[in-house]
Parts: structure tokens; C-alpha cells; sequence
């Protein structure tokens, strides 16, 4: 008896609990949104999920970390193929391919739709949205977190070093060298072999291809270009001041990346993401000057616009009905143009629409110290209209690529391989994934 | 005579055979099959099993006429040789001086024990802040003379990096192993030989080292398997070199994993897997077949 009293003790206090919680459950729709931002960043994404959460009743999103772009990547195919995927994925640039050939996705602009949303495409600036659009223009994903390659300089050493105002040419930053090494600096430039300023950006800028076939928008049989444009004499530039001890190499694993080389002041100049604008102005030792510039061009060259990097957001399939409320929500919750002066704010990244730039610049967010010079991102994304060699770049398994760019890299600075030849090896490694990549969505068409 | 016990009922065994049963086939053959699948097809990352695309060996035809490859394979042979004698050599000498019971020893064997614990990410990353070769402890020694020690430079510092890292973890173990084995020796034996005059030299080598030889070819094939295709070999590489500068580090484990997770190249990686346990395979079979012919269990 006592056994049955307690039982229904038991379940009749388990019904109440159920009655009382389930209405509350009920009205929100929870999904997930992976992410590969980590750190700092990572926590103004949690900023970003919590502030959707609090600002209506229907929908819960639950943000995730996956540590880093591969494996965010990584661990949405896995769990896709478990079919126990996240609605929405933070995929970077090098992913954006993979993801369009997986039809694995909803296009963001047949989502918004679905969903009631009317969203003024042209409002993204163009260098952005052609990244992940298609070759019609609609875009497949969300651009989110963008950034494009800068140019950042010590203003204390370059006035020590008797050297006025930005430099806009890489005769220019030669001639800074000399006088910053003159003036007793070690390291007046640093550098890594990360591709994507000295290789994909100089592209870019410079008007040179970095594969065939429109840098792969026009085909999955493009093959790289890389190792017959201007960029073998920019490396080669490269070495040659390496040589004489102009430049300097910095990387993980010699002991420090180029970011704390800049914010230590152990160098003058890097190139890096207009993203580590608001890091480097956090850790650089406080009343440095310092300042940030669009990259340099070689002197008689015309500039183009440079590309867009960071990550964009996709929806992935095969999730319930509700689910894409809900993500449509959250979508268009953050391209309010509060949330995207909010997040620009608080990260570096570059607000990604037009209303959302002009609102900052109306407020003189731009005019602020700690904000000055991030305008100049926007500038150089939008210096000219975007072309066949400054859209994007639409290449399978690029993060690959990318890493065999670096590999021929070390080989040019390290070891023994010259200039072409080293670029020479990056292409013709990297053409093998092409082609692999070709052969296994063979029959997938680019669109 | 010898007395046999024999049990009639076959569900016993069976039923007690059962969980291993289940983990090989769930932890070994399944991932097995699959890849035995993907390295005779084309598998795109997100799946979509319909329109896989059979290929037959071209996959493998690719990974062998690739330089790379082979010359991943030779890299990963010179460690796993390089990195298993070197651990086995220096985790012997502290076992015999461990066993000569010298002042201290217990909390030497206390401390030799220890590295085995730490998982070899986080070994990697302490060896890389140790000898990053501009900021790290070691950075000292570059001041003497320029690039004396560069492992992001030099192919060669690269892998003497990599090789102390597995070597410094697999001491441990080996030592364990080791410090066991001298153990069970008769002491009478080394008495004997001390008083017929011989030093610790020669006690070590004419009787230690034939008497330990089980233990020791068990530890050879263990360190030789582990090193060669182990996840410690993947993670220390990772997080010291990424297989560079320039692939001279390019293991063939991370170059399986970097391959089918960052390049998203399942099949070809799949293909790779399948060399590799063939591989593993052969050198197991020379190992018993040819090493262990010179070990005496009694």
C-alpha cells in the first residue's frame, strides 16, 4: 500500500510539474547555431544569441562553439550526416564552395521569403554579397562577421624614423623599412605565410588572377593561376627584403604570430585583418600611436577593390518546419541596423550593409579614437565595383589549397626552393585537389 | 596425464566474449567498412550516399604515384624507428639504475612514471613553448649563434623536435614495463656475476638485457605501432609543426587526418587508411616473424 501511495504520489506530482512547465515549453522553438569564433569574439557572439533570446517570447537559440573554423566545418558534416545538424552554421570564406555544392543548405534568400521577410538584397555591399551569392546574385548565405586585410604601422616609430604619413605603395614600405631599420628597429615589417593578405588580397587589389575561369566562378575545371601573375614578383620582393633582414618572419611556431609582433611593437607594419583592430587596440601598450592604412600597391598599378574575408552564416536542411522560423528571426534580428553598429562595435568586423555603415558614420562612430581608421575597411572593399578578379575566389577544398600556398611558402623562405619554383609546387599541389574536387561533384553545376 | 576441464555449454563464453565483441565491431569493423566504402568511391563531405561515385582504385592510384606520399611514408618510418629506439634506450638505462636500488630511486621511479599521464596535445604544446625557437626557454641558445636551433625553419630541428616530444612521453611507459621485468630476475644471478668481478656494464648486458628480451619486444612492437600510426604522433605533430616547415613533419597520420577533416578529401584519405593498415600489417608480421625469433620466453 505505502509502495502504491507513493507511486501515485510520484506521478500525480510529476503530472502537476509537467502541467505547470509544459504551456512555457511549448511557445518557444529551440535550434542551434554553431559557431567557430572562439575567445573574445566567441563571447560577443553569446552577447549576440542572448540579446535575440531576450528580445522576443517564441524562439530560443542555443549558440555553440566549435573552437575554430575547420572544425566548425568539420563537426556540421558530421553531425549532419547524423542528421542531428544545427540550423544555422557559421561556415569561413575557404568553406563557402564546399557548402554550395553540398545541398545540404536553404538558400537565404528562399528562406527569408518562406518566412515573410523582405529584405533589400542590394543593401549588402556588393564585394561582400558576391562572395557567397550566385553567379544570378541571390545570396546562399548570410555574410556575418566580415573583414578585409589591412595595413597596420606604428606611428611613434615611423615619426622616430623621420617617416610622414601612410604608406600607399610598396616603394613606399621599402623605403620605411630602411629608415625604420636605420632608425634601430629590428623588425620593421613582419609577416607569415598565411595566404590570405599576401597572397589573395595582393590579387585582388592588383587586378591578377588567382585561378582560371574567374577564380572558379565560371567552372569547377579552373585551374590555379598564381604562379604566372604579378604575385611571383611580389614574393619575390618579398624575399629579397627578407634577405637583407628588412622583413621578418613571424609565425606560431617560431614563437609569435604577426598580431602580438605588431602589439608588442617587436615590428612596425603588418598585414592583417581590420578584425584585430579592436585586439591589437586592447593590447598594444596604452598611448602607442599607431594607425591603419588599405594595403599598398605597387606604384603604377590601378586599384581594385579587395575581398571579403571572415565567415558567413548558412541554414542547413532537412531541420523541422519551425526550426526556419525561428532562423529567419535570428537572421533577420541581427541585420537590424542597431544589432550590426552593436556588433561592429564591440568586434572590428565591418558592418556588412550599406544602412548599417551610413547609420555609424551618421552617429561619427568613425570619428571616436578608439574607432578611427576602420572606415578605411569599407573604402577598400568598395574601391572599385567587383570583377572577375576581385568577386571571390570559388575554388573546391580551398582551405587546402591554402595550406599548400603556406607549405611552398616556408619552402621559399626556409628552405631552398626559389621563388617560381616554390609557386610553382603550390599550383600544381593545389590543382591535384581541384581536380579531385572537380571529379567528385562531377555533374554539379556552379551557380 | 593432463586433466582437461571441458565446459559443454558454447552461450557462456560467448555471452563473456560479448562486450569486446561489441566494441571491435562497433570501434573497428563498422568505421572499417566505411572506409573500405569511401576509398573505392568518391565520397562528398556532406554525404549523399545515392550518387557516390564508384571509382575503383583510382584512389589509390593517385595516393601512390604521389612523391608526397612516399615521402611521408619514409618520414614516418624514420620517426617511428628514431623516436621507439630512443625512448627504449634511455627508459632501459634508468630502469637498470632504478633497480640497482641507488639513493633515491623511489621517488625517481615515482617521477619517470609521470609523463606517460599527460595527453600528447598538451605535451606538444608545452614542447612548443619550450623550444619556440624566439621566445622559448631554448631561444638562448640563438643568441650563441644565429638559427642553431630553428625547428619552424629546418626540416631536420622540426623533427628532432617532434622525436623528443614522443620519446619524453613513451619513456614513461617503457619504463614501467621495464622496471617490472628487472624485477622478476633472480637476484642470485647478479650476485654471482658481481662476485665473479663483473661491473654494472656487463652485468647489464650478458644478464639483464637477454632476460628482459620479452619484455623488450613486447615494448618494440607497441612503440613501433604507436609511433607510427598512434593519435600521440598526430597530436604532438599538430600542435608543434603542423607538419611543416614545408612537410617535412608530414607524418602519414596527419596527413590521413589533416587530409579527410581540413581537406574534406574523404576518399583519398579512406585510400590512405587502408595503405596504412597494410602497412601496420606487414611490419607486425617481420616483427614476429624475424625479431622474436631471437626471444626466449623461458
Amino acid at each position: 500500500m505505502q509502495g502504491f501511495g507513493l507511486k501515485t504520489a510520484l506521478v500525480t506530482g510529476l503530472m502537476v510539474a509537467g502541467l505547470g512547465a509544459t504551456p512555457a515549453l511549448a511557445e518557444k522553438v529551440k535550434f542551434e547555431f554553431w559557431y567557430g569564433l572562439s575567445g573574445d569574439l566567441g563571447e560577443r557572439v553569446q552577447d549576440a544569441c542572448k540579446k535575440f533570446n531576450d528580445s522576443q517570447a517564441n524562439f530560443e537559440i542555443v549558440c555553440t562553439s566549435q573552437n575554430g573554423y575547420p572544425e566548425t566545418v568539420q563537426n556540421a558534416i558530421a553531425a549532419y550526416r547524423a542528421k542531428k545538424h544545427p540550423a544555422i552554421v557559421q561556415v569561413f570564406d575557404g568553406g563557402t564552395l564546399d557548402l554550395m555544392l553540398s545541398g545540404a543548405f536553404v538558400p537565404a534568400k528562399k528562406l527569408m521569403e518562406d518566412n515573410g521577410y523582405k529584405i533589400d538584397w542590394s543593401n549588402y555591399f556588393p564585394g561582400i554579397a558576391n562572395y557567397y551569392a550566385t553567379a544570378k546574385g541571390e545570396l546562399n548565405s548570410f555574410p556575418f562577421n566580415s573583414s578585409t586585410a589591412m595595413f597596420y604601422y606604428n606611428v611613434d616609430a615611423f615619426n622616430k624614423a623621420g617617416i610622414e604619413g601612410a604608406p600607399q605603395t610598396w616603394e613606399d614600405v621599402e623605403a620605411a623599412s630602411r629608415k625604420l631599420k636605420a632608425a634601430g628597429y629590428a623588425c620593421p615589417l613582419g609577416f607569415s605565410f598565411d595566404s590570405w593578405a599576401t597572397v589573395e588580397q595582393f590579387s585582388a587589389i592588383h587586378n591578377q588572377p588567382i585561378a582560371t575561369k574567374n577564380n572558379g566562378y565560371d567552372g569547377l575545371d579552373a585551374e590555379l593561376t598564381l604562379n604566372k601573375t604579378k604575385l611571383v614578383d611580389h614574393i619575390a620582393f618579398f624575399k629579397k627584403m627578407t634577405d637583407e633582414g628588412l622583413f621578418v618572419v613571424k609565425t606560431k611556431q617560431l614563437g609569435m604570430d604577426v598580431v602580438p609582433a605588431f602589439t608588442s611593437e617587436t615590428c612596425q607594419m603588418i598585414q592583417s585583418s581590420i578584425a584585430d583592430h579592436g585586439t591589437i587596440g586592447k593590447t598594444i601598450k596604452a598611448g602607442a600611436k599607431w594607425d591603419v592604412t588599405m594595403l599598398p600597391i605597387w606604384k603604377g598599378t590601378e586599384r581594385q577593390n579587395s575581398m571579403v574575408g571572415g565567415a558567413s552564416l548558412w541554414v542547413l536542411n532537412n531541420r523541422p518546419e519551425a526550426e526556419y522560423k525561428g532562423a529567419a528571426a535570428f537572421l533577420n534580428f541581427i541585420a537590424q541596423p542597431d544589432m550590426v553598429e552593436w556588433w561592429s562595435t564591440v568586434t572590428g568586423y565591418i558592418p556588412v550593409t550599406k544602412t548599417g555603415f551610413e547609420a555609424m558614420k551618421a552617429k561619427g562612430f568613425y570619428e571616436q579614437p578608439a574607432f578611427k581608421g576602420r572606415e578605411k575597411a569599407i573604402a577598400s572593399l568598395t574601391f572599385t565595383p567587383t570583377s572577375a578578379n576581385t568577386r571571390g575566389i570559388r575554388l573546391g577544398g580551398f582551405p587546402q589549397i591554402r595550406k599548400e600556398i603556406s607549405d611552398a611558402m616556408e619552402g621559399i623562405f626556409f628552405g631552398k626552393l626559389t621563388v617560381q619554383a616554390g609557386l610553382d609546387q603550390a599550383v600544381e599541389r593545389g590543382n591535384v585537389i581541384l581536380r579531385r574536387f572537380e571529379k567528385t561533384y562531377a555533374g554539379k553545376a556552379l551557380n | 596425464m593432463n586433466k582437461r576441464t571441458v565446459f559443454k555449454s558454447w552461450w557462456l563464453p560467448v555471452l563473456f566474449a560479448l562486450p569486446q565483441l561489441l566494441l571491435i565491431v562497433f570501434f573497428f569493423y563498422w568505421p572499417a567498412i566505411s572506409v573500405f566504402n569511401w576509398a573505392f568511391s568518391l565520397e562528398p563531405a556532406f554525404g549523399g550516399a545515392g550518387e557516390r561515385l564508384f571509382v575503383g582504385f583510382d584512389n589509390f592510384r593517385e595516393v601512390f604515384a604521389d612523391g608526397e606520399y612516399w615521402r611521408s611514408v619514409s618520414l614516418s618510418l624514420f620517426f617511428a624507428f628514431t623516436a621507439t629506439g630512443l625512448s627504449m634506450l634511455i627508459a632501459f638505462v634508468l630502469a637498470i639504475c632504478v633497480d640497482r636500488q641507488l639513493k633515491g630511486s623511489g621517488i625517481f621511479r615515482f617521477f619517470y612514471i609521470w609523463p606517460y599521464a599527460i595527453a600528447a596535445p598538451a605535451v606538444g604544446l608545452a614542447f612548443r613553448f619550450i623550444f619556440a625557437p624566439e621566445s622559448g626557454l631554448i631561444a638562448v641558445v640563438n643568441t650563441w649563434s644565429p638559427d642553431l636551433w630553428n625547428p619552424a625553419k629546418f626540416g631536420s630541428h622540426a623533427m628532432i623536435l617532434v622525436i623528443i616530444c614522443f620519446a619524453w612521453k613513451w619513456i614513461g611507459y617503457n619504463f614501467i614495463f621495464m622496471t617490472a621485468g628487472l624485477q622478476s630476475i633472480p637476484r642470485s644471478l647478479l650476485e654471482a656475476s658481481s662476485m665473479d668481478g663483473s661491473g654494472p656494464v656487463r652485468r647489464a648486458l650478458d644478464i639483464q638485457l637477454p632476460l628482459l628480451a620479452p619484455t623488450l619486444f613486447f615494448l618494440l612492437v607497441l612503440n613501433l605501432t604507436e609511433s607510427f600510426v598512434g593519435p600521440d604522433t598526430y597530436g604532438i605533430v599538430d600542435l608543434t609543426t603542423e607538419g611543416g616547415p614545408n612537410k617535412a613533419t608530414d607524418m602519414m597520420v596527419y596527413r590521413i587526418v589533416s587530409e579527410a577533416f581540413r581537406g574534406l578529401n574523404y576518399s583519398g584519405a579512406a585510400a590512405q587508411s587502408l595503405v596504412l593498415i597494410g602497412l601496420i600489417m606487414v611490419f607486425t608480421f617481420i616483427q614476429f616473424r624475424f625479431v622474436e625469433r631471437r626471444v626466449h620466453y623461458k
